[in-house]
């Protein structure tokens, strides 16, 4: 019988893990361990109204009273997990020993920093609390602000700059930003919303050096020779997820990338033990099992509150199924995605002449399976409902409006 | 019961209406509009997902 649930990762995921068990009617004990000294705060707005020029409230979830008092949480925050025995049912943090029944591994992932600025002051990452105290701050400032990668994090950086009225440059490696997370096309249409607003989007470049002065940056040399003045970089080219300390727990990692590697049920495949949020990947049942490994709030919110509802009843097995979301806010643009983004084709059903707003369908074979819309609110849970209802590509663009003639004869 | 918004949080995300598309609609605008203020109970399930989906805690059901 499960009598303490330990839950090793304090943000979204980990919290979500922690409530659902109560709710769920668990009256055992209940740790939640974290690496961050933070009380567990919510990471969206950390790049949009974190960044904007007006005092930002603070991001926290919960207080520490609630979750101590109302949820009869045990924090163990302000140092990471290093270990886990599987045989002693035992996770190790620090100098310590926690012993647990069931365990939700949620510890997240790390941005990756550019390499040998580990030093340099003015260069972020922007994923945690800390990190976005400091881009804020240099925001304060005046930054003139470069951001390298042009993906969704970056994007909304560039953007809290511009509305700030600062000079920003975007440094971005592939030829079309974002052409790997939602094709090329959008990825080109994205592309506008910045150039429209004066940032200055520079792509197929890299990054070949920076120069500092007194240990901090001044400018970033490029690849094409140039070099562009700057007091604030950011850093947003990917994470990877925090597995270091599972090394030889017998907890099955992905080759690609390190994260752990689950069944439906979000289960590691080690007894007791089972995983949430950016750091794992799962069979997602809607997209005929396709392995997945997600950054999204909604999804590390759902497969938190999943996995504790499994961990703390073994045999329960809920597999999660779900239709991924998520939203990035630029400039005063929402983009929108629902589904997969890997298509056999992409479609865009409803664009007009000077108009930002566009609506894009993905296909897979016969099948809608992903929507990406740029302001149109209205729409994309509509369609995210025929992607539940695993819609044809036909009811799709039935549903869309555009003739489904036009549609096999192209 | 009574479903309670509090517009001074919702950004409009929508989750809610994924969740319960009989109770909860975002607008062209992008503004939330709650589609029945006092809900049956064949709802309550549903209603509950979006309170708890709700990325800004922007939703309340109110016990009457």
């Amino acid at each position: 019988m499960v009598r303490r649930l330990v839950v090793v990762g304090a943000s979204l995921a980990g919290l979500r893990a922690v409530e659902a068990a109560r709710r769920a009617g668990f009256d055992g004990e209940v740790v939640l361990v974290g690496d961050e000294a933070h009380l567990p705060y919510d990471r969206p707005p950390l790049s949009k109204a974190y960044l904007a020029d007006e005092t930002p409230s603070e991001p926290w979830f919960r207080t520490a009273d609630h979750l101590r008092d109302e949820l009869g949480v045990t924090l163990m925050l302000g140092t990471p997990a290093s270990g886990l025995d599987a045989e002693r049912q035992v996770l190790r943090v620090g100098d310590a020993e926690v012993r647990y029944d069931a365990l939700v591994i949620a510890t997240g992932a790390t941005a990756r920093r550019w390499p040998g600025t580990e030093e340099l002051g003015g260069v972020h990452p922007l994923r945690t609390l800390d990190d976005a105290r400091s881009v804020r701050a240099a925001l304060d400032a005046g930054a003139r602000t470069v951001v390298v990668g042009a993906g969704f994090i970056g994007s909304e950086v560039a953007a809290g700059a511009r509305k700030r009225g600062l000079d920003v440059t975007i440094v971005e490696a592939l030829d079309v930003p974002l052409s790997r997370s939602v094709g090329t096309e959008i990825g080109e249409a994205c592309t506008q919303l910045h150039r429209e607003q004066g940032t200055d989007l520079r792509c197929g470049v890299t990054v070949t050096g920076f120069e500092e002065r007194d240990g901090a940056v001044t400018a970033v040399r490029l690849s094409d020779g140039s070099t562009v003045a700057a007091d604030l970089v950011v850093v947003g080219i990917g994470v990877i997820p925090n597995t270091g300390w599972l090394a030889g727990s017998g907890v099955r990692l992905h080759e690609r990338d390190g994260g752990i590697v689950c069944d439906e049920s979000l289960w590691t495949g080690v007894p007791g033990v089972y995983a949430a949020g950016d750091v794992m990947h799962w069979p997602n049942p809607l997209f005929d099992g396709e392995v997945m490994r997600l950054e999204h709030w909604t999804t590390a919110a759902e497969q938190g509150a999943c996995a504790a509802r499994n961990a703390i009843e073994p045999g329960r097995d809920e597999a999660l199924s779900t239709v991924p979301y998520f939203w990035s806010d630029w400039y005063d643009h929402r983009i929108q995605f629902v589904g997969i983004p890997r298509a056999d084709e992409v479609r865009v059903v409803s664009a007009e002449q000077d108009d930002d707003r566009f609506l894009a369908l993905y296909r897979r074979g016969d099948r809608l399976v992903g929507v990406l819309s740029v302001d149109r609110p209205t729409q994309i849970m509509k369609y995210r409902r025929l992607i539940v209802n695993r819609a044809s590509w036909t009811e799709a663009l039935e549903f869309a409006g555009v003739s489904t003639q036009q549609a096999v004869t192209r | 019961m009574r479903l309670e918004i509090d517009y001074s949080r919702c950004t409009g995300l929508g989750i809610c209406e994924a969740e319960a598309p009989d109770l909860f609609e975002i607008q062209e605008d992008g503004s939330l509009s709650l589609l029945v203020e006092r809900p049956t109970a064949d709802s309550r399930a549903a209603a509950q997902a979006a309170v708890a989906g709700c990325p800004t805690e922007a939703i309340r059901i109110v016990e009457d």
